[in-house]
């Protein structure tokens, strides 16, 4: 155990106290101290974090040959169960500490934010004591040192959704997406959690340290077994993520206080799955490659559906909600590609075709987390400013917001692949890693990223140019938001202009290697996607930008179907319901329901009514009278010395 | 004769002293109540010398369990022995009875109470004592001894409320059961002297290597005691009129501290003294089937009660089942999980108690319907009153899920799967009468509810340790770990036969 780092405790402990505090004395407190209280600790969790990071990254994470090692600060036994074992502890390696500082700066931009934000509502402590609680269950989330813990995290960051998805909990579309949201994600999580189950039964471990272990080569003997509780760990990571059929819970989890959606659903919990791929990666990689291929073609897939529902919509929070369904899809098939070394190939090889979607896919998360929540806490802005999610009661707000406007821009052009902004970094790396695995994945990816462009484009012009609303806007006098909600804007934009330059390379990979990620640099690709992209920028242009936008209305009238089933998101959403309530509801659940009623409870009645009627039988024993007492406890030792003879 | 062998028990040096000087002090301290008077709200000198007396007795003797400076010692020529994991044990029922001095003080606190407050402690203490001098016992001599030093002062305070004619009652029915059933484990002890020709633990296991009739029906006897003292069916039957008719807070100090120290003392002699291959085959049948009867039939008559104190002695038979289960295969997971079962079952127990005693005193209620409503008025006591019957029914993340389970894994890894399925069958069952009482105080309305009233400082102090106890104890491993370094004392004890 690496003693140094035992201060490691405190960013989860933090967080939980202030949770507690909050939750057990909040409502004593006043708006103003309960929500310094949270910021205070998040702040405290904030540069904890990035103290971690520095002494790792700098300091002693790396061993001698310059591969950086998993530390583990902190270990016990929880709860022993012969061989296995769930065990809670910290553990920090690349991938981890790069959580710790995406969810901490996040999360504490969010807090800020939601000073402005929340302002004078109603729970507004309760809303504190949950986002600390979401932190914290998050940040356990991250630094588990086994799959146990993680599924334990796992569960309480899906509560923390819950909540608060339906902190409004007065609106009935609040509460349906809370309830939508966690069901459909813990119908998920009932794979993930039979695919750990099936991995301890057969590893004998729940530990991430495989190598250590040496328990992995023997569980390679179970050849089949082992790919299967990957994937079925997947399906729980697909449901927290966001994939594709399992995505409907994301976009109406907008319902919630936007920003929780940029903290929860932009930034934080929907990686969780690509994060837990990437967890188990070296057991994907060793033996399980041909499974990551349905990874990657699902993440695809997933990319696609997303990215053409994300052109027809008009609420802005149900584009972004796509939009970052579409986004999550590429750090999955940035994972999926991965593919393992041939025999006999040169270590330089993995990093540079063979591992590099792992690094990539880590690189996006990190880029995407930070301009995504950007552009959700603009949306924030604006909904507060107009009272509105639809476009149409917007419209040329660049006039009244000139913040949030120009990093609402930058953010559209980081998320469409512009350099310098940071996507165009952390997307081009997936793209050459699409484009080594096979040339279908890497035109079909350039394709959905021109799709992306195209779509923020359209959403930027909608809101920004356009049509302006002008009789709304008379009404609600738009106006630029305080400090406390544009400071965060600033903050995290200054971050997407700078972070493309990290050399991200030298700290996260497949093996723990550094790799030169400049040297490896595919230029040519680098401004085939910068050109695709300022292309579909260029159409976006032509068609949303004006006052009149006679294209627009000539390519809905053009193809009304297609638009109407993009716009209806294809009618997933009715099938799930059809599914769901004409077929199981009626004909299974019912069924079940009628004998459940009539012969499992007749059988509980009988069973009560049995033991009511026993009971009053022998109530005859318990007389009161002490001869009797004295005979019967005679009795019962001449019975108990002929059972043990006998 | 070598005095400093005294010096190898200091648990019980310690609590002779704090009796002592409760002796003295309640001499000059105790005083009467001035006419008129009706519930003096000034606590009372001698309270505050008897719980701080124990509570540095009790700090002194966690000190060795914190700095891990424990060793197992014997004195007396073995008549005396120590382990590391008596010192847990002792530090536990240490806890417990602080807690029950704690909830005690305003029912003390009553006018007719107020002379003989000093008593009460006095006998207590005595009675602990008692099973401190069980659990260290090397002998079945000792072992005797501190068997009647628990269970005669016991019946003095199960009479306390003299005035009171269920309590005298009670306490006729408690002191000669308990002769009855001392009786006959002497008898039953004569039988193992006759036996073997002694009555130290080691030599008489040493000496039992097969199966007599003689050694046999000395074993029934000396389970059929204990089976007494822990109240398993078919020698519950004092259980429920006593438990009824005694006052609350001495019903909470037997159901709790004289049951637990009972069990353990039960498992240490057991896995001493009869632990042949073939005697052991047979105390495992004969508590396989105790277990069973006790269990089932506790939860069944548990299900009827109207009165709340007559529910808890039910529930605690059928909890007695559940320790118990831990004894099966005599092994140092069982060990294990009993103590960590007892700490968990202490402090929920203690703590639902608490609330009825408080709710007793201040009310007069204590029957189940006259909890209807209780919510409305008193929403803080049936929190905790629910936290705590949560955690007696295991249900997670509540303590007791994980004594359940620690103790579920004990007697399933030791090979009683039918036995493991039968309580976890009762387990549900039992759920549903623990719930009867929450959905009494939440849910049930009632035109009359019990008035709203403030409990006093010590309930609240006693109320936040066991309400702690249920949430902290939830964390499970840490405890259950630090317990289970201990008992290999359990495989020393193995070894040194």
């Amino acid at each position: 155990m690496e003693t140094q780092f035992l201060y490691t405790i405190l960013i989860l402990a933090l967080p939980f106290c202030s949770f507690l505090f909050l939750g057990l004395f909040g409502h004593k407190l006043s708006h103003k101290v309960a929500g310094l209280i949270g910021t205070t600790s998040l702040g405290l969790v904030f540069l904890l974090s990035l103290y971690t990071a520095f002494e790792y990254f700098f300091g002693i994470g790396r061993n001698v040959q310059g591969i950086y090692q998993a530390l583990v600060p902190y270990n016990t036994t929880w709860l022993p169960l012969g061989n296995l074992h769930f065990d809670m502890g910290i553990l920090l390696d690349p991938i981890a500490v790069m959580m710790l500082i995406v969810i901490s700066t996040v999360s504490f931009m969010v807090h800020i934010y939601s000073f402005g934000y929340m302002h004078g509502e109603r729970g507004f402590q309760r809303y504190y004591a949950f986002l600390s609680l979401f932190t914290m269950s998050m940040l356990g989330l991250v630094v588990a040192t086994n799959i146990f813990q993680m599924y334990l995290f796992w569960e309480l960051v899906g509560v923390s959704s819950y909540l608060l998805i339906g902190f409004f909990y007065t609106e009935k579309p609040a509460i349906a997406a809370s309830k939508k949201a966690f069901i459909v994600t813990r119908f998920a999580d009932l794979f993930f959690l039979i695919g750990i189950l099936i991995y301890g039964y057969y590893a004998q471990t729940f530990s991430f340290s495989f190598v250590e272990t040496g328990s992995v080569r023997e569980f390679a003997s179970a050849a089949f077994m082992l790919p299967t509780a990957l994937f079925l760990m997947f399906i729980g990571g697909a449901g927290k993520s966001a994939m594709f059929p399992l995505h409907i819970w994301l976009p109406d989890a907008m319902e919630g206080p936007t920003p929780v959606s940029a903290l929860i659903h932009a930034a934080t919990m929907v990686v969780a799955g690509v994060y837990q791929v990437a967890r188990m990666f070296p057991l994907w990689i060793a033996y399980a490659p041909d499974t990551l291929h349905i990874v990657a073609w699902v993440g695809a897939f997933t990319a696609f559906y997303a990215a053409a529902v994300a052109c027809a919509q008009s609420d802005i929070k149900r584009v972004l909600a796509f939009s970052t369904i579409s986004q999550i899809a590429f750090m999955m098939v940035a994972l999926g590609v991965c593919m393992p070394l041939p025999n006999g190939a040169s270590p330089e090889l993995i990093d540079h075709e063979f591992g590099i979607g792992y690094m990539a896919s880590m690189f996006h998360l990190f880029t995407h987390a930070m301009f995504k929540a950007t552009l959700f806490l603009c949306a924030g802005c604006l909904i507060h400013a107009v009272h509105s999610n639809e476009m149409s009661a917007m419209g040329g707000m660049r006039k009244y917001m000139p913040i949030t406007h120009w990093t609402f821009l930058i953010a559209c052009l980081a998320i469409s692949g512009i350099p310098p902004f940071s996507g165009f970094f952390s997307k081009d790396e997936i793209l050459e890693a699409s484009f080594a695995y096979s040339p279908v994945m890497g035109w079909v990816m350039t394709g959905i990223a021109a799709m992306t462009a195209f779509y923020m484009f359209r959403l930027y012009y909608g809101i920004f140019w356009g049509t302006e609303n002008k009789e709304h806007h008379a009404e609600c006098h738009p106006h630029e938001s305080p400090l406390a909600m544009t400071f965060p804007l600033l903050f995290l934009t200054a971050i997407t202009l700078v972070a493309g330059f990290i050399p991200f390379g030298k700290i996260i990979s497949a093996d723990g290697l550094a790799y030169d990620f400049l040297a490896h640099f595919n230029w040519a690709l680098g401004a085939k996607s910068c050109f695709i992209a300022l292309i579909s920028i260029g159409l976006a242009t032509w068609i949303y930008k004006g006052e009149k936008q006679p294209i627009a209305d000539k390519m809905q009238n053009a193809a009304p179907h297609l638009h109407r089933w993009a716009f209806k998101r294809f009618y997933l959403d009715e099938v799930y319901q059809f599914i769901t309530h004409r077929i199981i509801f009626k004909y299974i659940s019912a069924t079940i329901a009628k004998f459940d009623r009539k012969y499992i409870d007749g059988f509980f009645n009988f069973l009560a009514w049995g033991t009511h009627e026993l009971g009053f039988q022998i109530r005859g024993f318990q007389s009161g009278s002490i001869q009797k007492y004295a005979f019967i406890f005679f009795l019962g030792a001449l019975a108990l010395l002929l059972v043990m003879i006998l | 004769m070598d005095y400093s062998q005294f010096l190898h028990m200091p648990e019980e040096a310690s609590l002779l002293a704090v009796i002592l000087i409760l002796f003295l002090a309640d001499l000059f301290m105790c005083k009467e109540p001035k006419d008129g008077e009706t519930i003096s709200q000034k606590p009372s000198a001698i309270n505050v010398v008897a719980i701080g007396l124990l509570s540095i007795h009790t700090l002194i003797n966690l000190l060795p369990c914190c700095n891990g400076c424990m060793q197992a010692t014997e004195a007396f020529g073995g008549m005396y022995q120590h382990t590391p994991m008596m010192t847990v044990i002792k530090s536990v029922l240490n806890i417990g009875t602080l807690v029950v001095f704690l909830m005690a003080n305003s029912w003390l606190r009553r006018p007719e109470n107020i002379v003989k407050q000093g008593e009460f402690y006095l006998v207590t203490l005595f009675t602990l004592l008692g099973m401190y001098f069980m659990i260290s016992s090397g002998h079945f001599l000792m072992f005797f001894i501190g068997l009647e030093l628990a269970s005669v002062p016991m019946a003095a305070l199960v009479a306390y409320d003299k005035y009171r004619y269920e309590s005298a009652e009670a306490g006729a029915k408690f002191i000669l059961l308990a002769l009855f059933s001392s009786a006959l484990l002497v008898y039953g002890l004569s039988l193992i002297y006759g036996a073997t020709g002694t009555l130290y633990y080691s030599s008489v296991g040493a000496l039992f290597s097969g199966d007599t009739l003689l050694s046999v029906i000395g074993l029934t006897f000396f389970l059929s005691g204990m089976g007494f003292k822990i109240s398993l069916v078919p020698f519950h039957l004092w259980t429920a009129d006593t438990y009824q008719g005694a006052p609350t807070v001495v019903t909470a100090y037997l159901s709790v501290i004289s049951k637990s120290s009972a069990a353990f003392v039960l498992f240490t002699v057991l896995v001493k003294a009869f632990a042949g291959d073939s005697l052991m085959a047979e105390w495992n049948t004969g508590l396989y089937w105790i277990i069973i009867a006790s269990i089932t039939l506790a939860n069944i008559f548990a299900i009827q009660q109207q009165n709340l104190k007559r529910f808890m002695a039910f529930s605690a038979i059928s909890q007695a089942g559940y320790i118990v289960l831990g004894i099966m295969g005599g092994t140092a997971q069982g060990m294990t999980s009993i103590v960590f079962y007892i700490l968990v079952y202490m402090v929920a127990n203690l703590g639902a108690f608490a609330v009825i005693n408080v709710i007793e005193q201040n009310s007069g209620k204590i029957r189940i319907d006259d909890y209807d409503g209780l919510y409305e008025t008193n929403p803080h006591l049936s929190f905790i009153m629910t936290l705590c019957l949560f955690s007696l029914a295991g249900i997670p993340p509540f303590a007791g899920m994980f004594s359940k389970f620690f103790i579920f894994m004990a007697a399933f890894n030791a090979g009683y799967h039918w036995l493991v399925l039968i309580a976890l069958i009762n387990t549900v069952l039992s759920l549903y009468y623990y719930l009867l009482i929450v959905k009494a105080m939440y849910i049930k309305k009632n035109e009359h509810p019990i008035a709203q009233f403030q409990s006093d400082g010590y309930t609240r102090a006693a109320l936040v340790i066991c309400t702690t106890g249920v949430v902290v104890l939830g964390i499970g491993g840490v405890f259950y770990n630090y317990i289970d370094t201990l008992s290999y004392g359990i495989d020393k004890m193995l070894g040194a036969l």
